[in-house]
Formats: C-alpha cells, structure tokens, sequence
C-alpha cells in the first residue's frame, strides 16, 4: 500500500501542485470569462469539501448544504447592495426595495451595512443555524434517515421563504446588479482576477482544514461514528458532539463558499439553494469519492463544468444525464473513481500472508481500508499529483 | 365562525392529500427502510394517468372513475419496476437509495416535460364535484369532501390488507422482523415487491386525486414529496395509524399558520414544530418497540 507519494511528503508536493495549478497556471492560461466560471466551480468545490468530511467521512447525508450556501450569500448579496446603495444611489436604499418594498430598509438588514459584521456573520450564521440542528438532531438520537429528510425540509423551507419575502430579499429574482465588492469595482479585470485568486486561496485553506481533521484523532472518531455509533458510544465518546462539530464545519465552508460566489457570479437567487441544487451539491462528491480528500473537488469541479457546458446546449439531455449519474455512481459505484485505483492496486497487490479473520488492532497511524465495508473510503491520503492536475 | 370552519376544513382537506401522499411513503419506507425521493414522481405519473384517461374518455365522470384503479396501475408498475432494477441491490444502503430514487425521480420529471411538455395541464373535474356543500354556513367544495373521502377510503383498505388477509400479515412481519419472518418461511422477496407495488400505487391514486384541486405539470411531485415525508417522520416509520394523525396535524397547522402568518412563514414554523417534536419523541408520533439499538 505504501507508495512514495503518500506521507507528509506526499501531501506537501500534492498540495503545492495543486497551488501552482490553481494560483500560477489557470489565471496565465485561461481567459477572463472561464477563469470567472473556474471560480464559481471552485466555490461549489469548497461546499464539497465540507460535504465530503460530513457524508463521507461521518456518514451523514446532508441535504440541507444549500441553505447554508444561501445564508453566506444571501448576507454577503446583502452588504453588497447596501454598500452600492451607499456608493451610487447616495439614498442607501438597494433599488429593488424601492420596486417592490415600501421603500426603507428593514430592521434585519442593517447590521449588513458594516463590512465586519458581514465577514463574522458569514461564517457564524450558518455555522450557528447547523450547530443549533445539530445538537437538536444528533442529541436526540434522531435517525440517520431522518436527519437527511429534515435537512432537506430545511431546504425547502427556505426557498420557500425566501421566494415569499419579495420586498426584501428580492424573491425569486434574487439579488443581483452588483457594482462593486468592499469598495472595489467588479467590472474591473483585476478585480476579477483578486476574486478567483481569493476563492482558490480558501479552497486549499479548506482542503488544508480538512485533511488536519481527517488525520487527527478526531478524524478517526468521526469515521468510527459513520461505521460503528453504538460501538463508539460504548466506548464512552458522545457521537452527538463528533457529529455536530463536523456539520457545523460543513455549513460553514458551505456559507463561506455562498459568500464568494456572489461577487464572483453575481447573483444569488432561491434556484441556487433550494432542494435540487443542495442535491446536486451531492453527485459530484460521490463520482470524485465522497470519503476521500480531493475526491469531492475534482467530482464537483467536473461536474459544474459538465453542467455548464451542457445544461445551456442540451438543457433536457443534461437533466437525463444528472439523473443518470445518481443511479450510476450511488447505485454501483459508491466509492466513486477513487476507488479505482484502490481495486486495481488490490487486485495487483501480493498478498503478505494470509489475512487475518480479525481486524488488526488500530495502529497509530491510517487504518486500512476494510474490504468488507461496502463504501470503500480511501483514506484522505494525499492522492498522485496527476490526479490533481485532470 | 362560517371562516373559523371554513378553516379547519382547509386543513383537513390539506391533511387528507398529504395522507393520501404519504400512506404510500410509510408503506415503503416502514417495511424496508428505502427513502424513495421518485415517490412524488409516480404521484406525476398517476396525475398524468388521468390527463391521458381524459383525452380517451371525455365524460369528466367516467374517465375520473377510470383513473383512480388506473392511476394505481401506472404507480405501481413504476415502482415494481424501480424496485426490480435498482432497489433491490441497495437494501443494506438505505441512506443512498435516497439518492438513487432522487437521479430516477429527476429522469422521470424530464420524460414527463419531453412527453407532455413543460406547461401544466389541466383535468376537468366532473359536473357532479363542481360547486360547494354548505356546512353550518361554510362553503366546503365538493371536491375535497371527494379527496378526504377517497383518503380515507384507500386508508380504510390499506389497513383492512394489513390486518386481515395473509398478505398483510407476512408484510407485517417483515417490518417487525425481517430475518425472522425470512427463516419462518415468509418470502421477504415477493412480500417487498408487493409491498412496492402497492406503496406507489397508493401514489399513483394520490395524484389523480390531486388533479381534481390544481393543474398537472412536470413539476407536481417535488411540491408534495417534502412533506409527505415529514408526515411519515413525524408519524413514525412504518406506523400507518402514526401517518394519519400527523398528516391530519400538519395539515390543520399549515393552515392555520397561513391564514395567521404568510404561506412562506408557515412552511418554516412548520418545520420548527416538527423539529421540537423530534425532542419530545426521536422516534416520532409512535414507534415499533423493537430492541435494536439504532
């Protein structure tokens, strides 16, 4: 199993890679429209790394990540109209209110005049909203089934709400007609070019995050939960607590993500956080390999780049084949192409003595995958640097 | 008071189609553990069963009686179906069955927009559903005095199946004890089919029911599939007596949350009620008292 790309030095040579790539070749090589699509790929790539800790890691089929998608950008989409309202209305009133509203604005949006207040909220809020499902769920014993059903309810509870509050948050329309981002112009290239820069620096923050946690005890604790919670709770850890902590870190990569892509894309409306999109948040970390690190980036990464090649050529074909990938890859293929390579090697693989019936106690250090568990988790290990750069 | 009844049956009636949503729901879910997300998709199919009923037979009356037995047909053989090629591998991985009914549920809405196109269609109701009966000064349309019956009617035969004929015993002792009933020589084979084809045939008869209060499109199922679950969820798995109180619950909530509130704010406080239940009792309204630990 040892290969020489795997350990620290494995992960620092992947990491640095995917960086260059990132950081150094997409900007140089690609033109400002697709480094700005590149960008909104990146977003929806950073909602799958909290995905991937939560569902793959821990087991918990979240379908609620689009709600805290929208509260980021829905506070950031906020701030942004007050702030242009400030800038170029001079009435400080955002120019749909005057449309459909009376006109003023309300109570609820006025903390979002300040720049700080937005940066805080759109981490804390959605990280507040899932730790406060969290423990409402996870405490209670509330099944697994159950927990995907409310989180989705979550998210048709939102859209719901938010297509009915026209006069301030702008229906179903959304907000949209930005101007300018914390005072910068985002008609301008450069700025262009800061945005994408910043939505990858938080991506490889986030991968960074995740794979300290994958590595950690807790990381271990967490995938002990997904395949064993009894057993664990035996054991004397609270599951409850393993298992809001990583929700809440999912929401709030979730929510940070939301909040980039207003400024990159320039709209947020109810049709990016409903039940569908929050869904679709899912295939791509299952085709990538929901339990592993970069897995679910390169699944989600892929796949909005499919959809927006497809969806606007072929709009009925691309939904055929979104719905087909769901029963392709969940049905058969549940560990996703990453474990690929993981049976391939297994097949070529000279078995070092007969394997034991019983499971090696835990050494310190990554477990080996159990043949048996039917959802082969690779394990966070820093994959080959080719994988990165597809 | 004419509006404080006009209100509650408002809810009644919301709570009769959500039971008719859901009655097919706690089947499949109860009994194994699928979370089929194409539920409300095989609702469309049934909704659309009448459409095309309609066009063969045009007297409103016919064709609405018709489509009821027909409507079960199609809902059923869509689940068999489903069940036979796709479900059948995945009973050891509930959650991602979910998953799985979600890409089949999204395949189905698309055939229906390529078959009958994206705008909605609308059944004709027959003469003898048009108008109101008066109640103690309430108008009560007739079509949803139709609807409750026809809820309750397909609950009243779904429980007569559960508790009175051999079927129904075999599919009760799958829910309570899968292994045990396999080893007592109950085939849990044919008895999950069945319990499919009858589960989503209960959907199909739901949407023809639903024709009869608002048009048909594509889109029908995802407007009733969220909370047909939360019926089942905060009736219980697999508790028929379970679903019916939390659908005749919500649906008298919702409207009194949106004649109080708005309908947007009511879906969110609806959903805050379910959550606090959840405090009160995990496992819903009831729950099969079973020793497992999960």
């Amino acid at each position: 199993m040892k290969t020489l790309l795997r350990g620290p030095v494995g992960t620092a040579a992947g990491f640095t890679l995917g960086a260059v790539l990132l950081l150094g070749v997409a900007p140089a090589i690609l033109p400002a429209f697709n480094l700005g699509l590149l960008g909104k790929f990146l977003c929806f790539a950073i909602v799958a790394v909290g995905i991937g800790l939560a569902w793959g890691r821990g087991g918990m089929l979240t379908l609620g990540q689009g709600v805290f998608f929208g509260l980021g950008a829905y506070i950031m989409a906020m701030h942004m109209k007050l702030a242009d309202a400030s800038l170029f209305g001079g009435s400080g009133v955002p120019d749909f209110m005057s449309l459909y509203g009376s006109g003023e604005v309300p109570g609820w949006w006025e903390p979002f005049r300040s720049p700080a207040v937005t940066l805080l909220a759109v981490v804390l809020v959605p990280g507040l909203v899932a730790l406060v499902l969290g423990l409402a769920i996870f405490k209670r014993r509330v099944k697994g089934a159950y927990f995907a059903i409310l989180s989705q309810a979550l998210a048709a509870a939102f859209a719901v709400f938010l297509i009915g509050q026209q006069a301030t948050t702008g229906g179903s329309n959304g907000l949209n007609g930005f101007r300018s981002f914390f005072g910068f112009d985002l008609k301008d290239p450069n700025n262009k070019l800061m945005l994408y820069m910043i939505a990858a620096v938080v991506l490889l923050l986030s991968l960074a995050v995740a794979r300290e946690l994958m590595h950690s005890r807790f990381g271990e604790l967490l995938v002990a939960v997904r395949d064993q919670e009894e057993r664990v709770r035996f054991l004397g850890y609270d599951p409850a607590t393993v298992k809001t902590v990583i929700y809440v870190v999912a929401a709030v990569l979730a929510g940070v993500a939301g909040a980039l892509f207003v400024p990159l894309v320039g709209i947020i409306s109810p049709a990016d956080v409903g039940v569908i999109p929050s869904i679709a948040f899912l295939i791509g970390v299952a085709i990538g390999g929901r339990a592993t690190l970069l897995g679910p980036v390169v699944g989600a990464v892929c796949v909005a780049a499919a959809q927006s090649g497809l969806s606007s050529t072929f709009p009925s074909f691309w939904v055929y084949f979104q719905g087909l990938l769901f029963v392709l890859v969940i049905g058969f293929m549940p560990g996703g192409l990453a474990s690929l390579p993981a049976l391939v090697r297994r097949r070529r693989e000279v078995p070092r003595g007969a394997q034991p019936p019983v499971p090696d106690p835990p050494a310190p250090g990554p477990v080996k995958p159990d043949p048996d568990v039917p959802n082969p988790a690779a394990h966070g290990r820093a994959t080959a640097p080719e994988e990165v750069s597809r | 008071m004419e509006l404080l009844i006009g209100q509650m049956f408002a809810g009644l009636s919301l709570g009769s189609v959500l039971l008719l949503a859901a009655l097919g729901l706690s089947l499949t879910f109860g009994q194994m553990g699928v979370i089929n997300m194409a539920h409300g998709e095989f609702m469309m199919a049934g909704a659309y069963t009448a459409f095309v009923v309609q066009q063969a037979i045009s007297d409103a009356g016919a064709s609405l009686l018709v489509s009821i037995p027909a409507g079960f047909l199609v809902g059923g053989v869509l689940g068999l179906v489903l069940e036979a090629v796709l479900l059948r591998r995945m009973y050891h991985r509930p959650l991602d069955t979910l998953l799985v009914t979600f890409g089949v549920a999204l395949i189905l809405q698309q055939a229906a927009r390529d078959i009958f196109g994206a705008p909605s269609v609308d059944v004709r109701a027959p003469a003898w559903l048009q108008g109101n009966i008066e109640l103690l000064g309430a108008p009560i349309p007739l079509t949803r005095l139709f609807i409750l019956g026809l809820s309750l009617l397909c609950l009243a035969g779904l429980v007569l199946l559960l508790k009175a004929t051999p079927l129904g015993r075999r599919i009760r002792a799958v829910v309570l004890n899968r292994d045990l009933a396999e080893t007592s020589g109950v085939s849990t084979r044919r008895s999950d089919q069945l319990t499919f084809f009858i589960g989503s045939g209960l959907a199909g008869i739901a949407g023809v029911a639903v024709t009869l209060i608002g048009s048909t499109s594509p889109y029908l199922g995802t407007n009733y599939i969220v909370d047909a679950f939360l019926v089942v969820v905060a009736g219980g798995i697999g508790q028929i007596k379970g679903a019916v109180i939390a659908a005749f619950a919500l649906g008298v909530l919702q409207s009194v949350f949106e004649y109080s509130t708005t309908a947007s704010i009511g879906k969110v406080l609806i959903l805050i009620v379910i959550v606090v239940f959840l405090q009160l009792r995990p496992q819903g309204i009831f729950s099969l008292i079973t020793r497992s630990l999960a």
